[in-house]
């Protein structure tokens, strides 16, 4: 595992090829060498002041290979990475390790979702190297838009299980946390709705929470990303959350001045206090308990949204007390 | 880049290697009842028991703001409480707790480090953990066999640990450091040999009907009560890579066949070293002698800890010394003799570790 320093170097795109379904398979050579641990991301800067993290695939100690799901309602870190070609420069920092995998547990079940592949890709690669007792669960809507697949079953053989929904194989959470036990570890990387199902689940079977690992960029949600308005009374501030944007991102543009850290809901320092809402509360984030989130007190402006109104279908209106 | 080797005179410090199992504490100093806080090859870590008697090694440095998880307290079945803010992180190093909030941040954690306990150590891999293979922790079997008594401690060094090494792998030093106890002219007249293989070094030397040093003698009469004469002395020197160091010592009486394999006329002993770099210049030295006879007798374990305490004291003040004078030297290099042959192996050995690692770093992984 390696420190969590923050350096900044230059990288240049060597190769950027099609993964899968909107998918970019992008590996940046790194002007100092990178020595990854298994769970590592770098963080791209994409313009002045926006900076992105994109979980590490694999590495060859010179350069960093990075999976990027084009985003319909890219913030711009999507869409910038899909931009690059080969010999373009950016600024990468060298691999930081906010989840990582602990060698020496009994039993290993990796669950990625999606996009997930690329936080879950090197942990599985090094549990088989290690010839650890583990089983690697990789879910998908369609099997066009999981990439890796050739790889990852090349590696792993009979310990890939891949969950394909439109081949009518979805995952069954209730038989994954079933077959887990007290000393299996599950670390994962999806969509919030899998990895809160998974949450539940293994709250429910009393399973310890602390071998519960998950890494979450925040970026999925349990309804579509939608346009909502954010209201401040107390600054004055009425302002347009667009799909591109974050609240937090909205509510700094328009002068607010909001505390983050994180920026994919798990520090809790952007909390805001809810005074009314029109619309439905999207909870995007993991700092919150679900019997917090329900109560809609507060919600953490970084990832979370509002969505329109089910019944009368008017465009969601947030209107939060800053202090 | 790796550093290139030496050649010629020799580097004063090599460094250490991170891929290897260190001693970091006694069995007996690691509790259930408080942390231990030791600094082992530049790593501050928080060692401690859980309730089922396994040690913990976890990163002295709490996620939240670094406090020393050493000056927090011990909670639940396995795990540590922050000082500070109270977070708690169990055995595996997962945080359990965080105040104030109704959920745990998925990335909280602090690193933990494979830990075994052997040989009456606890040992600790500093470096990565997927090659912590415990086949690989030196073989110190004397320490807690039931046909080998005796006992040890702790020096703290304020020097680099390879000078340690050195001082232990060059036992002609013994004529002149140690002349009252174990220090007798032999042993810079007799001849000895090196031999070596990936991870060990040997170096023998029998000084053959000799008269016994005071130390020798007392150990001879402790065995034969009546013993008079002469005696064949053995000191054969074996290193593993990378800082232990078992010595099997011993004087038998002279011409009975010790140096064929009969040790029955003789006392054997094992000076038993692991060194474990604290920092650049500065390591933790354990040691013990351990003895095949007279296995019953404390006050005999008792006697042979304060004495060969009471030798490692000159060599101490020695390595001081030595450090002082590297200090006031800085550009000079170390010249060799003949007798370094064994410490020139033991260097070779550990600069090949160290080799290998940074090649590993920045090969295909
Ligand atoms: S900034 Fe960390 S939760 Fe929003
Ligand atoms: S520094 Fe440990 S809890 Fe704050
Ligand atoms: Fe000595």
């Amino acid at each position: 595992m390696t420190g969590n320093q923050i350096t900044w170097q230059r990288g240049i795109v060597t190769a950027s090829t099609r993964a899968a379904d909107g998918i970019a398979r992008i590996v940046v050579q790194a002007e100092h060498g990178v020595r990854e641990a298994p769970g590592s991301h770098v963080d791209v800067r994409i313009g002045p002041d926006a900076v992105r993290s994109y979980s590490i695939v694999e590495t060859d100690g010179a350069s960093v290979t990075l999976g990027v799901r084009l985003s319909p309602t890219s913030r711009g870190g999507s869409a910038f990475m899909h931009a690059l070609t080969p010999g373009a420069a950016i600024d990468i920092t060298a691999p930081l390790q906010d989840f990582p995998l602990r060698i020496g547990a009994r039993r290993y079940v990796l669950l990625a979702g999606g996009i997930g592949i690329t936080a879950i890709a090197g942990m599985a690669r090094t549990l088989a190297r290690l010839g650890a007792d583990y089983t690697l669960v990789y879910v998908g809507r369609t099997r066009a838009a999981m990439a890796f697949l050739p790889e990852l079953t090349a590696l792993h053989g009979g310990r890939l299980r891949l969950h394909v929904d439109d081949e009518g194989t979805g995952l069954d959470v209730a038989a994954l946390i079933a077959d887990a036990d007290p000393e299996s570890e599950l670390y994962m990387c999806g969509p919030i709705r899998l990895m809160d199902a998974v949450r539940r689940g293994w709250l429910a079977a009393q399973l310890p929470l602390p071998n519960l690992r998950y890494e979450t960029f925040g970026n999925s949600g349990w309804f579509d990303t939608e346009e909502f308005t954010v209201r401040v009374p107390r600054l004055g501030i009425e302002t347009t959350v667009r799909t591109g944007d974050s609240l937090l991102e909205a509510l700094e543009r328009a002068g607010a001045e909001v505390m983050s850290d994180c920026r994919k809901g798990e520090c809790g320092l952007c909390t805001v206090g809810i005074v009314d809402l029109h619309g439905a509360l999207d909870h995007r984030d993991v700092f919150f308990s679900d019997a917090q989130k329900a109560r809609a007190h507060m919600l953490c402006a970084c990832v979370s949204r509002v969505v329109r109104d089910r019944a009368d279908a008017c465009p969601g209106v947030l209107t939060l007390d800053l202090p | 880049m790796t550093n290139p080797s030496p050649a010629g005179a020799t580097a004063k410090s090599l460094g250490f290697p991170r891929n290897a199992w260190y001693a970091a504490a006694w069995d007996h100093e690691v509790t259930a009842k408080s942390i231990l806080a030791r600094s082992i090859a530049g790593r501050s870590l928080a060692l401690y028991r859980t309730e089922s008697g396994r040690p913990v090694a976890l990163a002295d440095a709490c996620w939240h703001r670094l406090a020393p998880l050493s000056m927090g307290k011990l909670v639940g079945a396995d795990e540590v409480q922050c000082p500070y803010h109270g977070l708690r992180y169990n055995s595996a190093g997962r945080c359990t707790f965080m105040p104030a909030q109704q959920t745990i941040n998925p990335s909280a954690v602090v690193r933990s480090y494979p830990i075994e306990q052997r040989h009456r150590f606890v040992w600790v891999w500093t470096g990565d953990p997927m090659h912590a293979d415990p086949a690989l922790i030196p073989d110190m079997f004397q320490m807690d066999s039931p046909e080998w008594a005796g006992d040890g401690r702790t020096i703290a060094v304020d020097t680099d640990y390879t000078l340690v090494l050195d001082n232990l792998m060059d036992l002609t030093h013994e004529e002149f450091v140690h002349s009252s106890s174990i220090g007798q002219d032999e042993l810079s007249e007799s001849d000895f040999t090196v031999t070596h293989d990936d991870r060990t070094v040997t170096v023998t030397r029998w000084m053959l009907d000799i008269d016994p040093p005071p130390f020798w003698r007392k150990n001879m009469r402790d065995k034969f009560p009546d013993f008079e004469g002469r005696v064949d002395r053995w000191q054969i020197i074996e290193f593993q890579a990378p800082s232990t160091i078992r010595i099997d010592v011993g004087v038998a009486k002279a011409g009975t066949g010790a140096p064929e394999g009969d040790r029955s006329q003789g006392v054997n002993g094992f000076v038993m070293n692991t060194i474990t770099p604290e920092t650049d210049r500065s390591a933790h030295y354990f040691w013990a002698f351990m003895r095949d006879y007279r296995l019953e007798s404390q006050l005999i374990t008792t006697q042979l800890r304060e004495a060969v305490h009471g030798v490692f004291g000159e060599d101490e003040a020695m390595l001081a010394a030595q450090q002082r004078g590297i200090d006031a030297h800085p550009d000079h290099e170390f010249y060799n003799l003949n007798i370094d042959a064994g410490g020139m192996w033991m260097r070779r050995l550990i600069q090949r570790m160290i080799d290998a690692e940074q090649l590993a770093a920045t090969v295909v992984r």
